[in-house]
């Protein structure tokens, strides 16, 4: 009988060790993945059927007092309202700026754009939220409080803070976006007698345009989930922001300045959590939007193989 | 016609290209007749897709690249400074190896040129794309299909729509470099038969690594070696006697 046959190795062994190794940390990642949204969840829920707020209210008004506990009267639309406004300014005062820069870097000047301008958006990344919350703080608030009046905290100095951080994200995603239109776009075009103005609408941004939207997506979903950066700057009084200057709050930053103010298991501490499902739900919202988004312009260009 | 042929449509002297400190063609004088099918051949890295780029400025785009010597086209220099590029390059149109159809419709790629330069009745423009998609002989493939992607189609379609969308910008000369090396032999033959056809109104300049499609359908033939030209001539008189060793050695398979 030939052995060697039926004889264990070394190989198969390392073979065996690495599947075990590859599926525990699957296991891992699954788990604390599952345990998250269970947890989050369930507490998340906990105010609706332990406290009996009613959910409806919770979404539509905008007082947010935990204290009295015979009548509490709380709701989450004024900082929803909140994150969406600052979100959406500091994408609207982001974007074009972003796209100028990404085009500058792919197309006007690839030499500066990629050994200086690159690098430094990527600088841009790395700096801790709280770095930006600080500059904000020191050099922001103070010129808002002497151009407009009043305290300086408020919503548009929250929207400009955030318009500074999701400006590496969008950026660098744009470029990528851009870089990924083959050359021979552009070639064809500039030999058919197209401008570079020309080459850079009607080819790079067309062709690109599904990718230059997920980039704003992510910028959106970074914007929408800073916390600490807006809680510095934003005066964090829960109101409906009715200008650009009233001090206002968001979903993340009354997270951030209530959490440790809690007691477990009551209202307040509950409330809170209903937050975090909010946000949730929201990032889960973002992230099937860049799915969506990509899986749609995959979809037009796989019919060319 | 007799007299249509003695024109040349573009004249070139001692044309030399530098890519940095490396030279890629050296002194080379060229006439090309109007209304002729003219084959640049030689081996890999000879020059001829260098000099083919020099003819529409394309050059001009690859950054690094020098470019000295007289290029006449219709009298007038085309590296004068005073040239408008993009007319110039509308007006010597160049398909590629790879066909490079945009990810639009067939309708959008064809009238892409012409919606450039600002047209947009929307009649005239599907004029131009049924007059341009019909020399290029693929109206009839594609006619019922203008809103489908241009990606969806074969190979040869691809090349033979972005032959289309070059026909539309409304040139005078097409350069074409290897346009069917990465066809299959059928859509070759089809390829090739279109420009049997468009030689009556336009002139047109072909890089081929393929020799026997230079001998089927050029009428002049110049062999490129080492980015010098060998050897200029009437293509049955290259392939029947050519007057360089070179020449001969390259034909008949002695490297390359």
């Amino acid at each position: 009988m030939n052995k060697q046959l039926f004889n264990s190795s070394k190989e198969i062994r390392q073979d065996k060790l690495g599947r075990l190794l590859v599926y525990s940390a699957l296991t891992v990642v699954l788990v604390l993945a599952l345990a998250m949204l269970y947890f989050i969840f369930s507490k998340g829920i906990a105010t609706f059927t332990q406290n009996h707020i009613n959910f409806w209210d919770f979404l539509t008004r905008s007082n947010w007092n935990t204290d009295n506990l015979q009548k509490p009267d709380l709701g989450a639309w004024a900082l929803m309202v909140t994150s969406a406004e600052t979100t959406l300014l500091a994408v609207l005062v982001t974007t074009p700026l972003a796209l100028v820069i990404a085009i500058y870097i792919v197309v006007m000047s690839p030499k500066i754009g990629g050994r200086i301008v690159q690098p430094l958006t990527e600088l841009l990344l790395g700096i801790p939220s709280v770095v930006y919350g600080f500059v904000g703080l020191t050099l922001l608030i103070p010129f808002l409080r002497n151009w407009a009046g009043g305290t300086g905290f408020g919503v548009l100095a929250a929207s400009l803070v955030l318009a500074l951080m999701i400006l590496p994200t969008i950026t660098s995603l744009a470029v990528e976006a851009l870089n990924g239109v083959p050359q021979s776009y552009q070639t064809f075009a500039y030999s058919l007698g197209c401008t570079k103005w020309q080459v850079i609408v009607h080819v790079l941004l067309k062709i690109s345009a599904p990718n230059l939207l997920v980039a704003v997506i992510f910028g959106v979903a970074r914007a929408f989930g800073e916390a600490l950066a807006v809680q510095m700057v934003i005066g964090n009084t829960v109101q409906l922001p009715l200008g650009l200057f009233t001090p206002a709050a968001t979903l993340t930053s009354k997270l951030t300045t209530d959490m440790g103010n809690t007691i477990d298991d009551t209202l307040a501490s509950n409330a809170l959590w209903s937050l975090a499902l909010l946000l949730l739900v929201m990032s889960l919202i973002f992230n099937l939007l860049a799915k969506l988004v990509l899986r749609r312009s995959q979809s037009r260009e796989s019919i060319s193989r | 016609m007799a007299n249509k042929q003695q024109q040349t449509e573009i004249t070139t002297r001692h044309v030399n290209v530098y890519y940095g400190a490396k030279q890629a063609l050296f002194d080379v004088n060229l006439a090309f007749p109007k209304y002729q099918l003219t084959a640049l051949i030689g081996p890999s890295g000879c020059g001829k897709s260098t000099f083919l780029r020099c003819l529409n400025r394309g050059n001009d785009l690859l950054g690094h690249t020098r470019v000295s010597g007289e290029f006449q086209f219709e009298g007038r220099d085309i590296y004068d400074q005073a040239v408008n590029v993009m007319q110039l390059r509308s007006q010597v149109g160049m398909v590629y190896q790879q066909p490079t159809p945009f990810p639009f419709s067939i309708f959008d790629n064809v009238s892409f040129s012409q919606r450039m330069s600002g047209e947009k009745n929307p009649h005239k423009l599907a004029a131009i794309v049924e007059k341009s998609l019909r020399q290029a002989a693929i109206w009839d493939e594609v006619k019922d299909n203008l809103q489908q992607s241009a990606l969806a189609l074969s190979g040869g379609q691809q090349q033979r729509v972005c032959l289309a969308s070059v026909l539309a910008a409304n040139p005078k000369v097409i350069l074409l470099d290897e346009p069917t090396s990465a066809l299959d032999p059928v859509a070759t033959a089809k390829v090739e038969e279109t420009l049997q056809q468009l030689k009556a109104n336009y002139t047109i300049i072909m890089v081929t690594h393929n020799m026997q499609q230079a001998s089927r359908i050029s009428d002049q033939v110049a062999f490129f070696l080492d980015g010098k030209l060998i050897e200029f001539n009437a293509t049955k008189k290259i392939f029947l006697h050519p007057q360089e060793q070179m020449t001969s050695d390259y034909l008949n398979g002695k490297f390359g």
